[in-house]
């Protein structure tokens, strides 16, 4: 057993470990910017004001809270199902330390004003150079441990971390091409409409294999794990798979309605988010119905509870961005809070409910414990942090509609019904449920953190042994 | 022929390359690699010390 080969677990911990740091962080400043909309007086300092920290809270939240969950458990899925350990060990410590860099440099520039102002790619272009160099790191680890791999078979998930890790590559590369005027500012390489559609085909495919793809490759592995049996329909996750690829590219275009760009483009962005129903549909169906003849399992595991529940909140903002795509709902919905609301219901429902399954998953696995520290403190944060999403989609939802049947309001005579101030009065009760909604959820998070911290206070990291594949893989 | 032609075909080619996968997914002779590849996860339990439990068999 001592000098049997173990698992590379040391930079699956680093990264999981992180994720509940980062969670804690962006999370924190996300309710501190839902506080500064309903006491403006808290934008106290330009450096802490509402325009410098609402893309600290994106970025912290998708690339450091998100990031860290998908780097840990990609590292963990393709190890386990390739029975071999991490291609490139020192690549992959040089990952985790250029990704740590890289959120900090981010929450230093990004409150000090230095942005290229595109969405959710605000970081300027050293950093952009960073990310380059991590991210062609993490590509090299994960498909030199593909390529090493002790069985015939690339397991579905290792598909969709895969596709995620190919295509932020592409898309980073595409939209922060730019040309350096000085170290922190920059001027996009493109101009007018054509940089507003590069900018939403990166932003809708950033959904769609940063926020989608990786974190389906959670679910393909997570989820029969801890159900105890294999997925529903393998045939159908390969065709979820490839649908995905072939559809997502397209969608972008949608959150460009009635602008400048062409209206063929708009109309396409439009049909193609309504074709992707059918393939999101089909994956969460899949991942639903793994659980088919251990339905009893949800009733007292937590970590089951978060993943099947994040698959359901995958449903409901997947069937509710096709309808948001569509031209006329679009009219009423955009530059409202129904967006803000919709984009939750993914991002808290589905992207951090799935990661703190599997990160609750894992920890105990990665420190030689059986089980988490505390069952029902995980429960407990199952049903605070589900309240605080229901408390708070529900009131987006409301003031969204609200604000956009205000602003269309017209007077028989043709002028506004209302002032846009007014909508702003209107929508302070509903913006108070949301911050107590992002508060809750925060509340489950440091829950969770403390969960984590006396499950793993003591305990030596622990590193599995690889193991033999079963003779029918061999 | 311009160069929308040849986007054409390539739209055409992409949803002729989609179909054929959902065949070969669905085809019977892809039935038993498909469902080795689904016991992938449960050829063996990482639990450590005592709790592991063996789920080899299932890797039929």
């Amino acid at each position: 057993m001592d000098n049997q080969a173990t698992y590379n677990y040391k930079v699956v911990r680093q990264f999981a470990v992180m994720t509940v740091v980062w969670g804690i962080v962006g999370m924190l400043v996300g309710v501190i910017i839902a506080a500064q909309l309903v006491w403006p007086d808290l934008n106290v300092h330009e450096w802490l004001s509402y325009g410098r920290l609402r893309p600290l809270h994106t970025n912290a939240v998708i690339f450091a809270f998100g990031g860290c969950a998908l780097f840990a458990t990609s590292y963990y899925v393709v190890q386990r199902t390739g029975h071999t350990p991490l291609f490139a060990p020192g690549l992959a410590a040089f990952t985790f330390w250029g990704w740590q860099l890289v959120i900090v440099l981010a929450a230093v520039t990004l409150p000090l004003g230095i942005t290229s102002s595109k969405e959710y790619a605000e970081l300027e272009w050293p950093i952009d150079i960073l990310i380059t160099l991590v991210w062609v790191s993490y590509a090299v680890v994960f498909f030199g441990t593909i390529m090493k791999r002790k069985v015939p078979h690339i397991y579905v998930a290792n598909w969709f971390y895969g596709g995620f890790i190919l295509t932020v590559a592409i898309l980073h590369l595409v939209n922060s091409c730019a040309i350096p005027v000085t170290l922190t500012k920059s001027y996009s390489c493109y101009a007018g409409v054509q940089d507003a559609m590069i900018q939403w085909w990166y932003g809708h495919n950033a959904v769609g294999f940063f926020l989608t793809a990786g974190f389906l490759g959670m679910m393909y592995y997570f989820v029969p794990k801890q159900a105890g049996r294999p997925v529903y329909s393998y045939r159908l996750s390969v065709v979820h798979f490839w649908a995905l690829i072939f559809t997502y590219m397209w969608a972008g275009p949608h959150h460009l309605h009635y602008t400048a760009l062409p209206d063929w483009a708009q109309s396409i962005g439009m049909i193609f988010s309504l074709i992707l129903l059918a393939p999101s549909w089909g994956g969460m169906i899949n991942g639903i119905m793994t659980m088919s003849g251990a339905w009893h399992k949800l009733r007292d595991d937590p970590i089951l509870k978060f993943l099947i529940t994040s698959l359901s909140f995958y449903g409901m903002s997947t069937f509710e961005g096709p309808m948001m795509s569509i031209k006329t709902v679009n009219a009423l919905s955009h530059y409202t809070d129904w967006t803000v609301g919709h984009v939750h219901s993914g991002a808290l429902g589905w992207v951090a409910f799935i990661s703190i399954g599997s990160i609750y998953y894992l920890i105990p696995r990665l420190f030689g414990r059986e089980q988490m520290h505390s069952i029902k403190l995980m429960t407990v944060h199952f049903w605070i942090a589900t309240i605080g999403v229901v408390l708070y989609i529900a009131a987006m939802w409301i003031a969204g509609v609200m604000q956009g049947l205000m602003w269309r309001a017209t007077n028989p005579d043709g002028t506004l019904t209302y002032a846009f101030v007014e909508s702003v009065k209107s929508t302070y009760p509903f913006w108070t449920i949301r911050f107590l909604g992002g508060l809750m959820f925060l509340v489950g998070m440091l829950l969770m953190a403390w969960n984590v911290w006396k499950t793993v206070a003591g305990q030596k990291p622990y590193d599995a042994p690889v193991l033999a594949p079963a003779g029918s893989h061999a | 022929m311009d160069i929308n032609d040849l986007r054409s075909i390539l739209t055409v080619l992409a949803f002729a390359t989609f179909m054929g996968i959902v065949v070969w997914a669905y085809s019977r002779r892809r039935r038993a690699a498909f469902e080795e590849a689904a016991n992938l996860p449960f050829t063996e339990d990482e639990l450590p010390g005592a709790a592991r439990q063996c789920k080899e068999g299932k890797a039929s």
